[in-house]
């Protein structure tokens, strides 16, 4: 195995890894359901990327054959990560989940979860 | 040098995936607890592909795939459950 | 109706099939063509019925273009949330946007709403019913909120808009 595809699998898997592990952290530090969703769908597309990325040069160089197919995989996360993102955010909304003290215009989950067109701050009271 | 990075990439999965099961035990509401076990599935895939990359085979691939998939209906699932009460309208 | 449309009611969906079966089996050899082009005929075949019309992909060299320009976006916005996630909590302010939307068809505001939810500390939530707002969770909040929503009308929706010329 030649020494600069030894380096560049290993700087990807680094890349990845990272982002794999900073994902998790989002996951564990961060404050609402709402917020941890961020870190998850965020961080682990682009770690999982690189770690499949790094296998894809690797097993080619490996095997001496092009092997794309880890490709298959980041293109299904890809497509499949928003829509998990969406329902759960939608299911915590139905839920009736706390938003943490800083956040801006929650009064919009109200109208948000009867997928009613937002009020504006004037007429939030009255209607 | 492939090695040690293989291995200190897992090492670093094993954390963040303990990171996920705390907050799959802990998690303050039910949506938390399936954010973790979605997360804890993309994990999963990560430390399949790299055991295999460690074996220096690409016989795990099939798994990782069953797993992308069987991870997203699964969530999809759980949520349209809370949501609705019901998987299938 | 001529033979051809009849037996590929799907021609970008066939096509597609077969690439996907020559990935997964790694191999150009012919016998894996023939059973991969028999599979790419009869599953369309089976699930034409089950179509529903969706617009047609009117400048595909621009939809090229914004797939690069999203996946260039995802990456920024990975550095941008890992920084934000390892530093202080403090600093974290987020909020909920309503962001107007004029797309009509509803595979467009799924384009639109998956791109957003990818991109830039930013999450769609809910849609309302109108389909008039898509509801959107930002995870920093800059102090003016109209920067968030011409962020997203001028960058994504009007490039959907041109590719799909509607």
């Amino acid at each position: 195995m030649s020494f600069w595809v030894e380096v560049i699998v290993s700087i990807l898997l680094i890349i990845g890894g990272t982002f794999v592990l900073v994902g998790s952290i989002g996951l564990f530090r961060l404050k609402d359901v709402y917020c941890r969703l961020h870190g998850p769908t965020k961080a682990t597309t682009v770690g999982l990327g690189g770690i499949l990325l790094s296998s894809m040069i690797y097993m080619s160089h490996h095997n001496g054959y092009l092997s794309i197919h880890e490709l298959l995989i980041t293109l299904f996360l890809v497509i499949t990560a928003p829509v998990t993102a969406h329902i759960l955010a939608k299911a915590a909304m139905h839920h009736k989940v706390k938003t943490m003290e800083a956040t801006r215009n929650s009064h919009m989950v109200t109208t948000a979860r009867e997928q009613r067109p937002p009020v504006s701050d004037n007429d939030a009271g009255s209607s | 040098m492939l090695e040690t990075a293989v291995i200190c990439v897992g090492i670093m999965i094993s954390i963040a995936l303990i990171l996920n099961l705390w907050r799959l035990l802990v998690g303050p509401d039910l949506v938390d607890r399936i954010v973790a076990l979605d997360t804890m599935y993309i994990n999963s895939i990560a430390l399949i592909m790299l055991f295999g990359m460690y074996n220096k085979t690409s016989l795990y691939f099939e798994a990782a795939l069953l797993i992308a998939m069987l991870g997203f209906v699964s969530s999809v699932a759980f949520g349209k459950y809370i949501l609705r009460g019901d998987i299938i309208e | 109706m001529s033979i051809i449309t009849r037996l590929l009611p799907m021609p970008a969906h066939s096509f597609l099939l077969l690439i996907v079966w020559l990935m997964l089996n790694v191999s150009f050899s012919l016998g894996h063509i023939i059973l991969g082009s028999v599979l790419a005929v009869i599953i369309p075949l089976l699930c034409a019925p089950l179509q529903v019309p969706q617009p047609k992909l009117k400048r595909p060299l621009r939809a090229v273009r914004y797939v690069f320009m999203v996946l260039g976006d995802i990456v920024v916005a990975n550095v941008q949330v890992a920084i934000l996630v390892v530093g202080p909590m403090r600093r974290i302010k987020p909020g909920f946007v309503a962001i107007p939307i004029d797309l009509e068809e509803t595979l467009l505001i799924t384009i639109l709403a998956s791109t957003v939810t990818m991109t830039p500390g930013t999450l769609s939530a809910e849609l309302s019913k109108d389909k008039n707002w898509l509801y959107v969770h930002v995870l920093n909040m800059p102090d003016n909120e109209e920067e968030v929503i011409s962020l997203i009308k001028n960058r994504y929706e009007s490039a959907i808009k041109e590719i799909f010329q509607c």
